[in-house]
């Protein structure tokens, strides 16, 4: 028996291109573009399926990794989507180079930018880096998380794990827990849900979450039950462990006692999924047995980090010589 | 129509292209000869967006006329293409979905129009990453001319020898407002 393929509704963005040159962040990027986002990854999803993961769409373009802070699966991840899309990648990172040597973050940029790279991709404790890296390249810039401003491809990842279980985002009910005012995957996170209609709670302790940050158009909670209640997905966010001598909450047993995700929870409210950028810290976040869960879907989110990094530097990347005037 | 498009001549009208469609079903099953040992591994590849609806439209006239269903595959070969650094914006990437292993099939490759010869030759490139097709051959409704790779098609509807600055557009009533083939002047192409 053969089968019958329906492709009449692939087509359903109602753009072609992205209006950006580059992706510092989601705060300004339109529901279509995301969208458009998404869509194109779905496709690049079924190349990393195939036997031969790998398509020759952006072979000759070079890409730059500037990892100036330490990260692995971002990193990997990207080094990964560049591949599998055949562009010629060079890695950077601060450890063991000319930064740690004193070099400044210009004179790194004016140095590749002489070695004729098409896209960088940048990492820095720095909020606004990558934006100020544009002013002094003419290649695309890729933000893959500056500070505690916003970390993009993390957020639309994100998205393509949540698209899969609900068919849209209007009306969906998202809750973020734990520290938001350190998180740029809470803030690309909100910007972009919000965007696409969703209904966005934070919860934490007050010492982490920003004054005033309702503003954005979001539901704050200080109580775990009241964000669970209706909710449709719970991303959990990582304690960064080494803020833990900052006294912004008394213990990590306390935390979890308040703010961990357990069994219970999970029993409690049937359909609900969880989602964690990882790395997850087991017992402070998320109970041990949550992170197995079959409603976990962390690790899906890990797959579709490499399909959105194909598409976001697929749709970004531009022939040599074109310099359209583009908002940044 | 494109929008600057200026419609020169009505090459085919739907019965035109339904009696095309006919022919070219017959051609496919005496490739195929559904009796054989071999049928089995044949399958159709409609290229996006209109080779699609052109293969399901043939599966369907083979299987009226043969009882046989030969499977169809999507196949989207931008990815694939050549001519990324010479545009402006990126085409959007459309689905491919062929729900069968390639290795060991014949395959007949589905387009609306053969013209320079790069899109068939990025669909074969895409067709080889999926595996080892025992055999490719191509189908076109049109071929009007200008190749720039050493390609011909293996069944064709019409030869139709264009000019540059000329298109031919195929038109489907599945997608379109009008069915039909149709020779136009576009100021754009070069």
């Amino acid at each position: 028996m053969a089968e019958t393929i329906d492709t009449a509704d692939t087509a359903t963005t109602s753009i072609s291109a992205l209006e950006h040159r580059h992706l510092l962040g989601l705060a300004t990027y339109s529901a279509e573009e995301i969208q458009l986002i998404l869509q194109t990854a779905r496709e690049f999803r079924e190349v990393l399926e195939r036997p031969i993961k790998r398509v020759p769409t952006l072979r000759g373009v070079t890409v730059v990794n500037l990892f100036f802070e330490p990260s692995t699966r971002t990193r990997i991840s990207f080094e990964l989507a560049e591949k599998r899309l055949s562009a010629d990648t060079v890695n950077f990172s601060a450890s063991g180079s000319s930064v740690s040597k004193g070099e400044t973050l210009k004179d790194t940029a004016q140095n590749i930018e002489a070695m004729k790279i098409d896209m960088a991709v940048i990492r820095h404790k720095s909020p606004g880096a990558p934006h100020w890296l544009t002013r002094c390249v003419d290649a695309v810039v890729i933000n893959a998380g500056d500070g505690a401003h916003e970390h993009p491809t993390q957020a639309l990842l994100d998205l393509l794990t949540m698209s899969e279980h609900f068919s849209s985002f209007k009306g969906l009910n998202v809750s973020i827990l734990g520290d938001i005012t350190h998180s740029r995957v809470a803030r690309s996170n909100i910007f972009a849900l919000t965007t696409l209609g969703a209904n966005v709670t934070l919860c934490g302790p007050k010492t982490l979450i920003p004054y005033d940050i309702e503003h954005l158009g979001v539901r704050v909670t200080h109580r775990l039950d009241e964000a669970l209640e209706g909710c449709d997905v719970a991303m959990a966010l990582r304690i960064q462990l080494e803020r833990q001598g900052s006294s912004l909450f008394p213990s990590l047993r306390e935390y979890h006692d308040h703010f961990g995700i357990t069994l219970d929870h999970m029993v409690r409210h049937p359909d609900l999924l969880i989602m964690h950028p990882g790395p997850v810290n087991r017992g402070v976040e998320l109970a041990s047995e949550v992170v197995d869960h079959e409603r976990a879907i962390i690790l899906n989110q890990v797959t579709n980090g490499v399909a959105i990094r194909m598409a976001v530097l697929y749709l970004l990347a531009e022939p040599p010589g074109e310099e359209e005037s583009r908002p940044g | 129509m494109e929008p600057q498009d200026v419609i020169k001549a009505q090459l085919m009208d739907a019965r035109d292209l339904d009696r095309t469609l006919d022919r070219m079903a017959r051609r496919i099953v005496e490739l195929i000869d559904p009796g054989s040992e071999e049928a089995r591994a044949f399958a159709l590849i409609g290229m996006q967006t209109r080779g699609v609806f052109l293969a399901r439209r043939l599966q369907a006239k083979i299987q009226e006329v043969e009882g046989f269903e030969v499977p169809v595959g999507v196949l989207d070969a931008t990815m694939y293409r050549d001519d990324f650094r010479r545009r402006l914006k990126q085409p959007v990437v459309r689905e491919t979905r062929i729900p069968f292993d390639v290795t060991e099939r014949h395959l007949v490759l589905i387009d609306d129009v053969l013209y320079t010869g790069r899109t068939v030759r990025a669909a074969m490139d895409a067709l080889m990453d999926l595996g080892r097709p025992a055999s490719i051959r191509f189908l076109a409704i049109v071929d009007r001319g200008l190749r720039e790779l050493p390609i011909r098609a293996d069944i064709i509807g019409r030869d139709v020898p264009t000019m540059p600055g000329e298109e031919v557009r195929v038109r489907l009533h599945e997608i379109d407002d009008r069915e039909g083939v149709w020779l136009v002047e576009n100021p754009r192409a070069k």
